[in-house]
């Protein structure tokens, strides 16, 4: 087998090789300025090659030299508040080497090599330790770190030691390999666990309309459409702040230079409200704009996700967020149609779902190798042309994800925030969570959410009648109906972000606040048998309390004090 | 490389814009070609797919009088742009030749049309509020610098008046820097030519401008390159000559038609509408090269026009620009019809980056337009009930809505071609027409910009 060939045809980012032959997804390096390219395609002798950077000036003739490795991750101490690039090159490297443009044929590395890491060993000498285990731990800023052993080594360690080492330096023998820091990952390929759990722990990220209304489970994956701008941004945002996932991943993939700007300088701002540290301290950002190299977009999204499975392999709950997966499926779309395949709908391959299907599937709450529990959670971004829900990419993914957030321009014109639709969403995580909910919140925290959304939908029936013929032809118990919708909508389902207090709910108090609302309306109903005005209902001032109850500093005695004047004031209608 | 060029008489093939040549040497991706022909003239092109049995070239003129007898010259080297200080004032071809009878340019540098990718980690987030004297964009849509925001009309609507005023118009306030503009046409006719050359003149803005013309006679391939070359010299002037540059580009539409044209001629697999399955990495290698960048004084803002085929927002080249621009301005009809200037449909405009910009205006600003926004949307939903039910059976406070949409348009939205409003006049008009609401109506303004400007 030769390692060296060279190109036979150059056509923007495709390239015919031949002379070489590699194996299918071999990273090569094409061209005398060595730009680095993967194999998509073998015809006969010629080796079809997608290459990451600009092709021009590239010419026939030129050497073509195969790795033969696939493209890979590189995996170690170091990734946390890194910034790369599609192809896990840093961003500030490529900007110290190349200044303000990024231009071909520069590699950098994805760890530093230079940087010193403390290794403390967690197993010893003449250990029995198996492929995943943890043989020691690293602090990468404020994160533990956990150094485990590559996939297929297995045996005793032979030598082990603890002190200051870069990623290459070996730290550990174990059954006479060398192991260093640093594991090396194929991007395209899922990192092994030992078992898949159902999923059946939420996600709690402290956002009423999530938890409650549209869990997502810890292992799962959602989809929101986003582009339009419905404060994705912001919700995106407080779901790296505040979910109970130790470590994100954040892939901006094909979205515009100057939202990925507003990304990369307001992170590092952002502080983890659970250590006050710095949140880029447990977050790794993958930018690849819509104007960089198609084919490293492509890639980008594997990169993030290989390096969302390493940490979910130490044990940790992962998020990965993709913004977006449209402008992945339509990298997809033009590699495809460079290549002449025959195009499935609207000119997205036909393995397009396949491709979707695998990538969602990567996402799981698992068993890692070294039996310890780990999940990934994924949150896709879906731009649909057009606001168009039913086209290929959203429609295909939808098939896959079971929770979906539906952010809504018309609430948002509102000033309703987060601009969850209430009614377009959807969980079908809910039944299966129902039971950590009984069992860790309340017991009747099912039902109240039922009730909720049962309201909710009831409103939206008698929303059509009253613009037929207003709000005062409704009977009294309707009135009360519509009432307490507009209260779970503007008290539980409304949160302000940028509140202190508000920013973050826990589960318990989620509970509280509804088991008010409930309480309101059961006493409105019993206040309306025994004879009370509904203007008098709507009117009693421990309801006005409960609505800015949620930005109280002692909110909790809040809730008490109000739960006790519901009571002293329906008292006083009669109840 | 060599640098003697290769001359070959093998073609093979023509077809539409594209030859084929074979047998030549290993020839690079993207290199330029001349092609002389037998009358003695030459055609310039440039190579789109190079392999060792076959060279396909796309020829910016047209093939119209190529035969396979031409001589084909690959010049060994990719297109580049020659760039000055000195090409403000000048109006060049689609290619870059000069038109205005001025001397070549004598360049500085000679740069690469397709221009690298700004390092995200290197751009600056746009800030600089941009007042274009316009109510309707700085008061609704505000504009920043190194924004993209494009202009969404149709055939026959005024966006190129639009886009005029704008440039004319446009300032940082209390600031005193380099400004230029860049202007690119593609495939505009010689009428519109003539329009927006004459206003050059009148108005003195053609000696802070460059101009690149490529007309709707011109060879439809050389738009692809026009635009580069137009983006190319304002990097340059931006990001080494520290100028803040507002680059016009009109129309995108007859760019995307060159684009699928070329795909048609490589028999390419369409994507949508016969586009290419490329069309938004191609537009966003024009889009994206808007910006700023850390440590560097100038800035790129781009305001592209682009006219929807049958004013249809979700056709493809809409669809993908709003996908990449930071918002658009949409062009309506029906203010046109009425005869509101300039017929900007606020409702389904929208700029992205705002919020950054009104940071830099006045404190009641946003609360201002949310307001606006509110209230006109209100009253537009009326007229439809008041065609059905009549204006007698609305309330005290929807009649109110109804007549604010009125004054709205009336007074907000219509504005002179001359007329340079600044933020405070905007503002002032909007408080003016708020105050024909009755107070709870105004409830997304604080009270504390409340009783500072209704009263006076």
């Amino acid at each position: 087998m030769s390692k060296e060939g060279k190109i036979y045809r150059v056509a923007g980012p495709v390239v015919t090789a031949v002379g070489i032959s590699p194996k299918m997804y071999d990273v090569v390096q094409v061209g005398k300025e060595k730009l680095m390219g993967e194999v998509i395609k073998i015809v006969g002798d010629h080796t079809i090659i997608q290459v990451y950077e600009d092709t021009s000036g590239v010419r026939p003739g030129e050497p073509v030299s195969n790795t033969g490795r696939p493209l890979v991750a590189e995996l170690g101490p170091g990734l946390l508040s890194s910034v790369y690039d599609g192809i896990q090159r840093p961003l500030p490297v490529l900007k110290d080497k190349m200044g303000d443009y990024i231009f071909r044929g520069v590699s950098a590395p994805g760890l530093d090599r230079e940087k010193k890491w403390d290794f403390n060993p967690a197993v010893k000498k003449g250990d029995e330790v198996t492929e995943g285990q943890v043989i020691g731990t690293v602090m990468e800023g404020t994160m533990e770190h956990r150094i485990l052993v590559p996939p297929k080594v297995n045996g005793k360690v032979d030598k082990i030691k603890a002190g200051s080492f870069n990623v290459e330096e070996t730290v550990a023998v174990i059954g006479g390999t060398d192991v260093s820091m640093m594991q090396r990952w194929p991007v395209r390929v899922p990192r092994p666990v030992k078992e898949k759990f159902q999923p059946d722990i939420p996600l709690v990220t402290g956002q009423r309309v999530l938890d409650t209304m549209f869990p997502l489970a810890k292992g799962g994956a959602a989809a929101i459409p986003g582009g339009f701008g419905t404060g994705k941004t912001v919700t995106q945002q407080q779901l790296a702040k505040w979910s109970d996932a130790e470590i994100v991943v954040y892939i901006g993939c094909g979205e515009r230079g100057n939202e990925m700007t507003e990304v990369l300088t307001e992170f590092p701002h952002l502080e983890d409200p659970k250590s006050g540290n710095p949140l880029m301290n447990r977050t790794v950002l993958i930018a690849n704009t819509s104007n960089m190299p198609v084919a490293a977009r492509e890639a980008s999204v594997y990169t993030g996700m290989t390096i969302a499975e390493y940490y979910r392999d130490m044990g940790y709950n992962v998020s990965l967020m993709a913004d977006s997966t449209s402008r992945w499926a339509e990298a997809m779309r033009e590699i495809s149609s460079r290549l002449e395949e025959m195009p499935g709908e609207e000119g997205y391959p036909a393995y397009l779902a396949g491709r979707l299907s695998e990538f969602y599937e990567r996402a799981c709450r698992c068993k890692t190798l070294a039996d310890s529990e780990g999940s990934i959670s994924v949150i896709g971004a879906v731009s649909p042309p057009g606001g168009d829900l039913s086209e290929p990419v959203t429609q295909n993914t939808l098939r896959i994800v079971r929770v979906f957030w539906a952010l809504d321009t018309k609430l948002r014109e509102r000033r309703h925030f987060p601009a969850i639709h209430w009614l377009t969403s959807y969980s079908l995580y809910d039944k299966q969570l129902r039971g950590w909910y009984s069992a860790n919140v309340a017991e009747d925290f099912p039902a109240m959410r039922e009730w909720a959304m049962l309201i909710l939908q009831k409103e939206s029936e008698l929303q059509e009648i009253v613009q037929l013929v207003g709000s005062d032809a409704l009977p009294d118990e309707q009135k009360i109906t519509l009432e307490v919708a507009k209260m779970i909508r503007e008290i539980f389902l409304q949160q302000n972000a940028y509140d202190k207090v508000d920013t973050y709910s826990p589960m318990q108090r989620q509970y509280t606040l509804m088991k008010l609302i409930k309480k309101y309306a059961d006493l409105a109903d019993k206040a309306l048998t025994a004879g009370a005005l509904v203007a008098k209902i709507f009117e009693v001032p421990s309801k006005q309390r409960l609505a800015i109850a949620k930005y109280k500093q002692n909110i909790d005695d809040e809730y008490k004090a109000v739960d006790k004047d519901l009571e002293s004031d329906f008292a006083k209608l009669g109840v | 490389m060599s640098n003697v060029s290769k001359e070959y008489k093998t073609i093979s093939e023509i077809a539409g814009p594209l030859v084929f040549v074979k047998k030549t040497e290993p020839i690079s991706y993207q290199e330029l070609v001349s092609v002389k022909l037998s009358d003695g003239s030459t055609k310039r092109g440039q190579v789109l797919d190079s392999s060792d049995d076959m060279v396909v070239v796309q020829i910016f003129e047209g093939t119209a009088g190529i035969d396979r007898n031409a001589t084909v010259r690959f010049l060994g080297e990719t297109m580049k742009m020659p760039v000055s200080k000195d090409m403000l004032g000048r109006v060049l071809s689609g290619s870059g030749e000069p038109l205005d009878g001025g001397p070549a340019i004598t360049p500085e540098k000679k740069l690469d049309i397709v221009g690298a990718a700004i390092n995200p980690w290197a751009r600056d987030s746009p800030a600089d509020f941009i007042q274009t004297g316009i109510s309707t964009i700085d008061g609704m849509n505000t504009l920043v610098r190194g924004q993209k925001l494009p202009i969404f009309s149709g055939s026959g609507l005024p966006h190129n008046d639009l886009a005029m005023q704008i440039a004319r118009q446009a300032k940082v306030r209390g600031a005193d820097e380099d400004f230029a503009v860049v202007f690119v046409a593609m495939g505009i006719t010689n009428e519109e030519k003539q329009t927006f050359m004459k206003e050059f003149e009148r108005t003195g803005a053609l000696k802070n401008a460059v101009v690149f013309l490529n007309l709707a006679d011109d060879p439809a391939i050389e738009r692809i390159v026009t635009p580069r070359l137009g983006l190319t010299t304002a990097e340059y002037m931006a990001f080494e000559l520290d100028m803040q540059v507002l680059v016009i580009l009109t129309d995108l539409t007859n760019y995307c038609e060159a684009l699928r044209q070329i795909g048609a001629a490589r028999e390419e697999v369409p994507g949508r509408r016969g586009y290419p399955g490329y069309m938004y990495t191609d537009l966003a290698q024009l889009y994206e090269r808007a910006g700023r960048i850390k440590g560097k004084k100038g800035s790129i803002t781009q305001i592209p026009i682009l006219s929807m085929p049958g004013d249809d927002i979700t056709h493809p080249i809409p669809d993908l620009s709003g996908y990449i621009t930071e918002g658009q301005i949409v062009m309506s009809r029906e203010l046109h019809r009425a005869g509101i200037y300039p017929p900007v449909n606020v409702s389904s405009s929208l700029s992205r980056l705002m919020s950054a910009g009104v940071k830099r205006t006045r404190a009641d600003h946003q609360n201002v337009s949310d307001q606006l926004y509110a209230a006109y949307a209100e009253g537009k939903d009326l007229r439809g009930l008041v065609a059905i039910v009549g204006k007698e059976s609305l309330s005290e406070k929807d009649r109110r809505l109804l007549d604010f949409a009125d004054l709205f348009e009336d007074r907000v939205v219509r504005q002179g071609h001359e007329e340079d409003r600044s933020i405070e006049d905007t503002l002032a008009i909007a408080w003016d027409i708020l105050r024909s609401l009755s107070k709870d109506q105004l409830n997304r303004i604080k009270q504390e910009f409340q009783e500072k400007y209704l009263k006076s």
